[in-house]
């Protein structure tokens, strides 16, 4: 990669860096109110990167992407997601299952990981630069890492918004965008999915008084008789 | 073309209504009627393509084909048959205090919507709108899981929420890959995830890049057909949600989602030179069949007994596409239709038998015979018909599946026979005490609604014996189609 790259590509390489830093860092952040700036930065990013996309390739609907992807991401969930919290009234810090640095010597493995799966997609691909693919990949890995190693209700959900985010990532940059219809399905999707787990939190707290996920695994294979 | 938009329109219309409506007495009767007219419009629709063929419609964003005509009908029919099954059942559970009037209303509104999503997974042409119908399906049932909000229940709705909302978000890469291979061929736009298209050009579509999309496809769709080591949600989700939701989610969700591998598996071995496809469906189809054999002894409570059940067969019908060609494909599809029949029906008696006894657990439930011996005897024979007894259909698309892999996988035929077997002695020997043992239970305020499972029984027979002319014309073709 020389200096003679087009400025629109520079410019999704470093909205491609900075979703692989957000996603580091919301590896690695244990508050749930810095969790949630983290991920509507990492929507911005996306918006932005998408905008990129579509100027530097003259697509237009892309435009309506980006624009759905600010709305969606950047403003609606997040205040979803603050509003729930103020609402549960919990601003506790989370606790892993491992600590930090383990977590992010995990996290390098899958990058690592992510980009060698990516290589022989990339090699194909005319659109955009190289590395992107294997970026967007990563996020999505490292969003599943998150899933993995938290054990509060809230932080798996923004682990797997997260990870809705890297794939999103990863179309924008490998196909430009996909069909229009499609998009607004999956954005219809994950707003009623969100919508469906705050009525689920309330469902739990109800229940169980907290949010913590170690009261959810009473249900196991019976033992052998 | 009429029929297609009233197939997928009247069950939303239902959905809107009883939203508003659901709380009310009549809302199972509404909800019965809903349901009668989707039915009846799917026969239409069949009826059309009977005489008429295959038909692309509404700016080739639907289509209806041989592979899933004979599954929009099989799912409005059972959609049906759960509603009126869930008339009496449900008011018998509202009477028992389990449930407010404000969740059946979320109840029997989810209950509709739930079936608008698979018959538009069904029905679209577009593979990007597929995963979204496949995630809406999963939206829909989720609350409908927690209906009970117990703390198992919200456990297994939270299990079944995470587990499959990871495992589609990999189906969604899958597409995505499939997209960006099929955009180089076809051009961006709408165009490039049309079925019928992908399906002309597939022999041009790149194969790294579709081999690394079908990975990712079968371990999306795969989560929701159960296949394991994906299938932790199942089980919980079966047993923790009411009756008729573990009906359609093993009747009908399931097939479902194995239409969308086995559509995903027509575009890649197209594309693919070597049978990376094949090899991954008949792996993942085997290790279900053998785990969920294995796990079936073990279980304490009867609807996680059929649940794991459901596991194994889903993994034999995904070892039989995975195989392939025109016998095996026509066993599979046989077999989508007849477990789907046995197992909802063995769903309603299990739900009533539960309801007489008061309990879940197998050894709460003793001598159904002696209480009642409508719920006794449909119990016996739908247990029969799942383990594979002739005359059922479930017999013959078994042979048909052990015959072929004797031929074709000589040695996946051993394991098969061994899991099968294992299956039988140990659902066999759940379901005898619970049938003919000591009765323990009481009378019910309302008449069990056992029309329905011995209708359902009666088809299972019939496929046994006697496969009606389009019926077979169809798996015929659609056995060839899936190659």
């Amino acid at each position: 990669m020389t200096a003679a790259l087009p400025l629109y590509q520079q410019l999704i390489n470093l909205g491609a860096a900075i979703m692989l830093l957000l996603a580091f860092a919301m590896l690695a952040q244990r508050r749930v109110l810095t969790l949630i700036d983290l991920y509507a930065a990492q929507g911005l990013t996306l918006a932005c990167s998408t905008a990129v996309v579509a100027w530097g390739t003259h697509q237009p609907h892309l435009y309506a992407s980006a624009a759905l992807t600010l709305a969606l991401k950047v403003a609606l969930l997040p205040w979803l997601l603050y509003r729930l919290i103020r609402r549960l009234d919990v601003r506790w810090e989370f606790e892993g299952l491992l600590n930090v640095p383990t977590t992010m010597l995990l996290g390098i493995v899958l990058v690592v990981f992510a980009f060698n799966l990516a290589v022989p997609i990339s090699e194909l691909a005319s659109t955009v630069t190289r590395a992107t693919l294997g970026i967007a990949m990563a996020t999505v890995l490292l969003a599943f890492l998150m899933m993995i190693t938290r054990r509060k209700a809230l932080s798996q959900v923004i682990g797997f918004l997260s990870m809705e985010n890297g794939l999103f990532f990863a179309a924008t940059s490998a196909t430009y965008g996909m069909p229009m219809v499609v998009e607004l399905g999956i954005a219809l999707d994950v707003l009623v999915g969100m919508l469906i787990l705050g009525v689920f939190f309330f469902q739990i707290r109800e229940q169980f008084d907290s949010l913590d996920l170690r009261h959810l695994e009473s249900l196991r294979e019976p033992d052998a008789e | 073309m009429i029929e297609l938009v009233a197939v997928l329109v009247l069950p939303v219309v239902g959905a809107a209504v009883l939203a508003m409506a659901g709380h009310r007495r009549v809302a199972a009767e509404i909800n019965v009627a809903a349901s009668g007219l989707t039915f009846l419009a799917a026969a239409g629709l069949t009826a059309r393509v009977i005489g008429e063929g295959p038909l692309l419609a509404l700016d080739r964003l639907f289509f209806v084909d041989p592979f899933n005509v004979f599954l929009v009908a099989l799912t409005a029919f059972v959609g049906l048959t759960t509603s009126l099954f869930s008339r009496p059942y449900m008011r018998i559970e509202q009477q028992h205090g389990k449930l407010s009037p404000a969740r059946l209303r979320l109840y029997h509104s989810m209950f509709q919507l739930f079936m608008a999503t698979m018959l538009c997974a069904l029905l679209t042409n577009n593979m990007g709108i597929l995963w979204v119908a496949m995630e809406a399906a999963t939206l829909t049932t989720v609350l409908l899981v927690s209906l009970y909000r117990t703390p198992a229940s919200l456990e297994a709705a939270w299990k079944y929420f995470i587990l499959c909302g990871v495992g589609i978000a990999q189906a969604l890469f899958g597409t995505i890959l499939l997209y960006f291979a099929a955009e180089k061929v076809l051009g961006a736009g709408g165009g490039a995830l049309l079925w019928t298209e992908l399906d002309a050009v597939k022999g041009q579509l790149e194969p790294t890049v579709l081999g690394l999309a079908f990975v990712f496809l079968l371990v999306g769709y795969g989560t929701k057909v159960g296949l394991t080591p994906l299938h932790n949600w199942l089980p919980d989700a079966h047993a923790e949600g009411p009756t008729p939701v573990s009906a359609v989610l093993s009747g009908l969700l399931l097939n479902v989602a194995l239409y969308a591998v086995v559509r995903c598996k027509v575009l890649v071995q197209g594309a693919v030179a070597t049978p990376v496809a094949s090899h991954l469906m008949m792996g993942f189809g085997l290790l279900s069949v053998v785990v969920a054999a294995f796990l079936l002894s073990r279980q304490k409570d009867v609807k996680r007994l059929f649940a794991y059940s459901s596991i194994e067969h889903m993994g034999i019908v995904t070892f039989a596409f995975g195989m392939g060609g025109p016998i095996a494909n026509f066993a599979a599809l046989l077999h989508m239709t007849v477990h789907s029949l046995t197992k909802s029906a063995i769903f309603f008696t299990v739900g009533h038998a539960a309801q007489k006894t008061g309990t879940q657990l197998i050894d709460g439930i003793r001598g159904l015979v002696a209480i009642s011996p409508v719920i006794g005897w449909g119990l016996a024979l739908g247990a029969l018909a799942i383990l594979g007894m002739p005359p059922f259909g479930v017999f013959a698309s078994e042979f048909l599946v052990l015959t072929t892999a004797m031929r074709e996988q000589p040695w996946a035929t051993p394991i098969l026979l061994a899991a099968l077997g294992v299956a039988f002695a140990a659902v066999f020997s759940k379901v005898q005490p619970m049938v003919f043992g000591e009765p323990t239970g009481k009378r019910l305020a309302h008449r069990p609604a056992m029309i329905p499972v011995f209708v359902h029984l009666g088809l299972v027979l019939m496929l046994g014996l006697w496969i009606p002319p389009h019926l077979a014309a169809w798996y015929r073709e659609a056995a060839r189609l899936i190659g």
